[in-house]
């Protein structure tokens, strides 16, 4: 695998490409890097929906469908994440590698032209977004917003996240607060919320497959010829690390369930002053990140306390989020069995089996990420963001070097911010 | 072993039958890191009653995901770390006609294979354990049920069929793995976890007759004959109760709709069937389709609509749904376009491009070691080659399509099943 690293083709539009020929797809993204507000998370948020109702060459469902098929089927979905505080949108595409189709139909430059057509000139009505789509699609998004509280595990976790940093942008999730801020969009408001960010939004783009750099380069910087770059006033969005913690928060809320959920909120301190990502992923392992994990050997399999615990830290905000489901009278035991875990290896109690069964999950982990298109892309989303730019191999091998001592040193630094429940509304408690 | 090519998808398969019954399928994948092995056996959810030493048993709902669940239980080892010891994961699944056990690792996959095969086919329950298990499965099936993606679809099957076991959850009840003993899983495990019964698939960059000569040297040599199953009644074509509805605590109405297939192929004819069956859904309400998009312009459907089909033991069937705001209007106007739809035969260049997507879509399905080998377990267990999928592809024609979807989606055929928010 070749890959070279962020290369700037135009003003703020940097290229990331990763040569292969061992995958059957090629895969191109593009993002715009926005700061997440409280303001703009909705619009954000459906912009890549209306983008792909249509564009003027395709300008509805069905003819942009047909063009896709025509592709051997190539598929363009939306991309909407957020990495810390930096809300980044944009479209995501795969579609068949040029060697299993008939010579000379360059899906590359085919797929990537169409990805600019959609981003840059969308379907629009006198100037403006096409009213009726803007209409479905912020009700789409509405939706969506409602649809949230489905999947409850998500769900507690989210509003962990959302309760533990109220007042921190970081609190807003990704799709926008609350269905009325999706239901306000206007096909106004949109247009020119979209004309701004188109001008001021750094942009990284990413291919995966097996065309030469060169060549992806042209593609990419023909599809984004029309791309209007600003000036000089490039808006670098960034995420406000908080590194203390007041007295502990707990909230408690009900919803019809039978199994709770528990979800604990840490925030990682002050270890985030110099942060190795290496001990952070190594940590996360052994607490609570995967199979041999404390949090998943002695909660769940030692106790029987829940039937899921796991714990996954947001690197970019740093904060680490544990959530387990747990039957709701066991509350009280559950809360102390995660806490003590942490406890634990802040007292020192990591075995050198702990540790190497964390790493090699780790190791396990980055190597995975190099056999998928998408984790690959969202890995180097994630590199881009926190401008590291070394592939998952090289994080592998800084892996492999992370000792006791260093894993010490990120728990030591952990600090217990806010625990969330949700139960049922007779449930005790 | 035997080689098989597949020019079109460029790939390979090695193939074997050991003389214990069981068949190895290993695909070669140079330049990923990742290995994957699925060591899976024709017993599922829905393999409730069956045939042993000539005398028929009746199982609890569950019994096979409680197994899949106790295999990792061993007397002093913890099969999880035993796998992490060598940088693998492993994992298991149970539907409702195979369980499959598997892991992925970048280094040690001969170690991890050995792991593997070992602990699927040495079993070791107590009561104490199972105990202990019945309480851990309590909750999953708990959160199981809280989930109103599985709400809706149960409820469909259990609309459809009067018997078939399809009707019942694969994790069982709270009140059916009560019911479950050390004993029970004894007798399944030996009913159902013998080589002949079972298959083995690995896709990465490995060795092929490696993998055969572990699995010899590991797996019993002897064959046994496999166990005989019913599953209940032939079912009439038309369902059992025409509409399920009910409450949860959700954002937006979730509806599933389906209705039963004519009959059930096996083999080839079951490949065919599928792909028909999935083309003509895609055909008739894919993304692309004309009734996708006024359904989606009127606010009917969002982008969680689907329509597809869907194999189990004994059964099959033609499914679509979605999230919608009014799951009854988005029914009425599928009924209504499909009696239409051969009348007003989708046009050639159409079917055309959809062809083409479908190529698309199976090739994207081989960049993934794990996908690999899940798409051979059911053409292993069934007897269909999964990577003849593009060829079948080619030979279907518009009118294959169109009698699937007059022969299936009829309004009398149809049962719907409805999740509505509950405030």
């Amino acid at each position: 695998m070749d890959t070279v690293f962020g290369k700037e083709i135009m003003p703020q539009v940097f290229l990331t490409t990763v040569r292969t020929d061992k995958f059957k797809t090629g895969s191109i993204s593009i993002n715009l890097c926005l700061q997440l507000s409280r303001k703009d998370a909705a619009k954000n948020a459906l912009l890549p929906q209306v983008l792909l109702r249509g564009c003027g060459r395709y300008p509805d469902m069905q003819s942009l469908s047909a063009a896709l098929d025509e592709l051997y089927g190539a598929r363009v979905e939306p991309l909407v994440r957020k990495k810390g505080e930096v809300h980044c949108i944009g479209l995501f595409s795969d579609f068949v590698d040029d060697a299993l189709v008939s010579e000379g139909e360059m899906l590359l430059e085919r797929v990537t032209e169409l990805l600019g057509q959609l981003l840059l000139f969308p379907a629009t009505k006198a100037g403006l977004f096409n009213s009726d789509y803007v209409k479905s699609e912020r009700e789409n998004l509405a939706n969506r917003i409602r649809a949230r509280i489905n999947d409850k595990q998500q769900y507690a976790v989210s509003r962990l996240k959302e309760l533990m940093c109220a007042g921190e942008p970081y609190s807003v999730d990704t799709l926008g607060e609350k269905p009325e801020d999706a239901l306000k969009i206007t096909p106004i408001s949109l247009t020119k919320h979209y004309r701004e960010i188109l001008e001021t939004a750094r942009v990284e783009v990413f291919y995966c497959g097996s065309a030469e750099p060169g060549r992806v380069e042209i593609a990419v910087k023909n599809a984004l010829e029309a791309l209007p770059r600003a000036e000089s006033e490039f808006i670098q969005p960034y995420t406000d690390v908080k590194m203390t913690t007041g007295e502990v928060r707990y909230f408690t809320e009900s919803l019809d369930v039978t199994q709770g959920k528990l979800t604990v909120g840490f925030r990682l301190g002050e270890i985030m002053k110099k942060p190795g990502l290496a001990s952070l992923l190594v940590f996360n392992a052994l607490y609570g990140g995967s199979v041999t994990s404390k949090l998943f050997l002695n909660v769940r399999e030692r106790l029987s306390l829940c039937y899921y615990a796991s714990s996954q830290i947001e690197r970019h905000k740093a904060i680490l989020i544990v959530s387990s489901g747990i039957e709701i009278e066991k509350y009280d035991q559950a809360l102390a069995e995660i806490l003590r875990q942490l406890e634990l290896i802040k007292q020192g109690d990591v075995s050198e089996d702990e540790l190497s069964n964390a790493r090699k999950t780790i190791m396990t982990d980055l190597r995975s990420v190099m056999d998928n298109q998408f984790m690959l892309e969202n890995f180097y989303l994630s590199q881009a963001i926190d401008s590291l730019a070394y592939s998952p191999d090289v994080l592998a091998e800084l892996i492999r070097g992370v000792s006791k001592e260093d894993v010490l040193t990120v728990a030591d630094s952990i600090r217990l911010d806010s625990v969330y429940f949700l139960k049922n509304a007779e449930g005790g408690r | 072993m035997q080689l098989r090519e597949y020019q079109r998808i460029k790939e390979q398969v090695w193939f074997d039958t050991l003389p214990n019954g069981l068949s190895i399928y290993v695909v070669p994948k140079k330049g990923f890191f990742k290995s994957t092995a699925v060591f899976a056996t024709k017993y599922g959810g829905s393999d409730r009653r069956f045939k042993l030493g000539g005398k028929w048993h009746d199982t609890p709902a569950g019994v096979a995901h409680f197994l899949e669940h106790k295999m990792f239980d061993k007397k002093d080892l913890n099969v999880m770390q035993q796998f992490s010891s060598y940088g693998a994961s492993p994992n298991a699944f149970t539907s409702s006609g195979m369980t499959a056990y598997h892991f992925e690792c970048t280094e040690n996959f001969e170690e991890n294979l050995k792991i593997l095969l070992k602990f699927v086919t040495e079993p070791y329950f107590t009561e104490e354990s199972v105990a202990k298990e019945q309480g851990i499965i309590a909750q999953e099936i708990r959160m199981i049920e809280d989930n109103p993606q599985f709400v809706v679809y149960r409820n469909l099957m259990q609309a459809l069929y009067s018997e078939n076991p399809i009707r019942d959850s694969v994790a069982g009840t709270v009140e059916s793995i009560a019911e479950i003993t050390a004993q029970t899983l004894y007798y399944c495990h030996e009913a159902f976890y013998h080589p002949s019964n079972m298959v083995l698939c690995v896709a990465g960059d490995v060795d092929p007759e490696r993998i055969r000569d572990i699995t010899k040297e590991i797996l019993p040599e002897e064959k046994k004959e496999t166990a005989e199953r019913d599953y209940g009644k032939n079912e009439s074509p038309l369902p059992h109760e025409n509409r399920k509805e009910v409450k949860m605590e959700i954002g937006i109405p979730i509806f599933m709709a389906g209705a039963k297939l004519g009959s059930r192929l096996a083999g080839i004819e079951r490949q065919r069937q599928e792909l028909i069956g999935d083309f003509a859904m895609s055909l008739f309400m894919g993304k692309s389709s004309p009734l996708y998009a006024r359904l989606y312009s009127e606010g009917l459907i969002n982008n969680t609509f689907y329509g597809g089909t869907s194999f189990f033991p004994d059964g099959a069937v033609a499914v679509f749904g979605g999230e919608s705001r009014d799951p009854d209007a988005v029914f009425s106007a599928v009924t209504a376009e499909a009696e239409k739809f051969a009348a007003e035969s989708p046009d050639r260049a159409f079917f055309e491009r959809l062809k083409k997507a479908a190529l698309g879509e199976e090739i994207r399905g081989l960049n993934s070691m794990y996908g690999i080998c899940t798409r051979q377990l059911p053409g292993h267990f069934e007897g269909f080659d999964p990577f003849k999928s593009i060829e079948i592809l080619d030979d279907i024609t518009i009118e294959d399509a169109i009698s699937f979807i007059e022969d299936n989606l009829k309004p009398e055929k149809l049962a719907v099943s409805v999740v509505r928010p509950s405030k």
